[in-house]
C-alpha cells in the first residue's frame, strides 16, 4: 500500500495568487498543486500526495490559531502518514508558516514533517529540532534540486530507515548528539584534528559549538521630553521616484532622507518593498513608518526632538550579512549624532 | 538591524507584526503591530479611529524606550 502525504503550500505556490492573496484563509484541495505535483511524481510507486493545503502567508502569521485549527482538522480527517511543507526558500513568512504547521503536527499528532528552507530563513530555528528541514537555495530557482532531496528523505522515513548525517542526506542539523562508533579513540581523533588545523588542512569538529549572539538591552531613556528619537524602517518607504534606487527585494543598500521639515511621510513617500501588498502603505505611508505621530509627540512635548533623518531599506529577502552591515552603519551615524532612542518598524 | 543598532548602546524598540521573528532576530523591546501591509495603522477603521490607534501604538513604543528591561519584553 502506498503511504499518504499531505502537502502544505502558501498562496503563491498554491497558484492562487501573489501578495494580493496573502491574506487568504486556508483551503484544502484534494489534488496535487504546485510543488505537490512534482513531489508526487518523485514518490513513484511507494507513496502519493493525497491533497494540498493552501494558506496565505499573512493570514497564517496574523491568525495563527484560526489557521492551525482548520489545518489540523483537515490533517486529522485525511489521516496522512507524513506532512510535507514548502520548501519556503528564504521567504520569511512562508518559513514561519511551515514551521508553525510542523510544530503543531509533530506535537499534537506525532506525524513526521519534512520541509525545506534556506539557512537564513527566520522560520528555521523554531522547527529544526523537530522537523526534517532540507537545506535549499534562497530562491525558488532551487525547487528542482530541493524536491528530490525532500522526497528521498520522506521515502526513507516511511520505510523506517535511519537517516544518515545531515550533510549526507541534505538536511539542516537538528542539533542532536549521536553515538557513532569509531575505530580510533577520542585522544587520537583530537590530535588528528589539531594536526590538520596546524597544517591548514580541512577537518570536521565532532561537536560544533552553538553560536549565541545576543545584545543586552540598552539602558532606557531617562527623560523622554529631552530625548531625540530616530525613525528607521525595513518597510521600503522612500521618497517618490526612489532617488537612491533601493532594491525592492534582497536590498544591497539603505537610504536616509531629511524629514526635519515634514509633518508626516504621507504626501511624498511610497513603498518599493516587494514583499507585501503596497496599497495601504502607499495610501498612508505613516502606516508603515509613523513619522506623523512622532512629530505630534514632539509638538506635545512628550519627546524632545525627532531626528532630522529618516532611515529606510527593504527587509524582504535581504541577507543576514547585509542586515548586519546596514544596522552597523546606521547605528554608527545615530550614535555619533547623539540620538537617544530608535523606533524601527518592519512589515 | 535592530540588534546592531542596540549594540551601540542606543535603546531601540521593534514594531513588528510577527513578534516571533522579532524575537528570533534578537530584538529586546518589542511592540506588536496590526498587520504586515499596515503595521501601524488599520485601513478598515474610520480615519479618526485609525489616527488614535497609531498614536497609542507609538506611545507604547516610547514607553518601551522609557522602561528599563533585563530581558525580551513586549509593550
Amino acid at each position: 500500500m502506498k503511504f499518504k502525504v499531505l502537502y502544505y503550500v502558501n498562496q503563491f505556490f498554491g497558484q492562487i495568487g501573489g501578495e494580493e492573496e496573502a491574506g487568504m484563509a486556508p483551503v484544502f484541495k484534494k489534488e496535487n498543486i504546485g510543488p505537490a505535483l512534482g513531489f508526487n511524481g518523485l514518490l513513484g510507486e511507494e507513496g502519493e500526495v493525497v491533497g494540498t493545503l493552501i494558506c496565505g502567508d499573512n493570514y497564517f502569521n496574523e491568525n495563527k490559531e484560526e489557521a492551525l485549527e482548520y489545518i489540523m482538522n483537515v490533517i486529522k480527517e485525511s489521516n496522512p502518514d507524513i506532512i510535507v511543507a514548502g520548501p519556503a526558500f528564504n521567504a520569511g513568512r512562508y518559513g514561519m508558516a511551515c514551521s508553525g504547521v510542523a510544530n503543531a503536527v509533530i506535537d499534537e499528532l506525532n506525524i513526521p514533517v519534512v520541509t525545506g528552507m534556506y539557512i537564513e530563513n527566520p522560520g528555521l530555528d523554531s522547527c529544526r529540532a523537530k522537523a526534517i528541514v532540507v537545506e535549499t537555495t534562497d530562491s525558488a530557482a532551487g525547487m528542482r534540486k530541493a524536491l528530490p532531496v525532500m522526497a528521498n528523505i520522506v521515502k526513507k522515513l516511511m520505510k523506517n530507515e535511519e537517516l544518515g548525517l545531515p550533510a549526507e542526506e541534505g538536511y539542516i542539523s537538528q542539533g542532536k548528539r549521536l553515538t557513532v562508533l569509531s575505530d580510533k579513540r577520542g585522544s587520537r581523533r583530537a590530535v588528528d584534528m589539531l594536526l590538520a588545523r596546524l597544517t591548514d588542512e580541512p577537518f570536521e569538529t565532532e561537536l560544533p559549538m552553538p553560536v549565541f549572539d545576543k545584545v543586552d538591552p540598552a539602558p532606557a531613556i531617562k527623560d523622554l521630553s529631552k530625548s531625540t528619537i530616530a525613525l528607521v524602517t525595513s518597510g521600503g518607504m522612500v521618497p517618490h521616484g526612489n532617488p537612491d534606487r533601493i532594491q525592492s527585494a534582497s536590498a544591497q543598500k539603505w537610504g536616509k532622507y531629511d524629514v526635519s521639515g515634514r509633518e508626516a511621510l504621507t504626501g511624498e513617500y511610497c513603498t518599493i518593498h516587494g514583499g507585501f501588498d503596497p496599497v495601504y502603505a502607499n495610501e498612508i505611508p505613516d502606516r508603515v513608518a509613523p513619522l506623523d505621530m512622532l512629530k505630534e509627540f514632539q509638538k506635545e512635548g512628550v519627546i524632545g526632538n525627532v531626528f532630522e533623518y529618516f532611515y529606510t531599506t527593504t527587509g524582504t529577502g535581504t541577507s543576514v550579512g547585509n542586515s548586519i552591515k546596514f544596522g552597523t552603519e546606521i547605528g554608527k551615524e545615530l550614535k555619533e549624532a547623539g540620538v537617544d532612542g530608535v523606533i524601527l518598524t518592519s512589515t | 538591524m535592530v540588534k546592531e543598532i542596540e549594540r551601540y548602546g542606543i535603546p531601540i524598540v521593534h514594531m513588528s507584526t510577527i513578534t516571533t521573528i522579532s524575537e528570533s532576530v534578537g530584538a529586546n523591546r518589542i511592540v506588536p503591530t496590526i498587520a504586515i501591509p499596515y503595521p501601524v495603522g488599520n485601513p478598515n477603521l474610520p480615519e479618526n479611529e485609525e489616527y488614535t490607534l497609531r498614536k497609542k501604538m507609538v506611545e507604547r513604543a516610547l514607553k518601551g524606550l522609557n522602561t528599563e528591561i533585563k530581558e525580551v519584553t513586549q509593550f
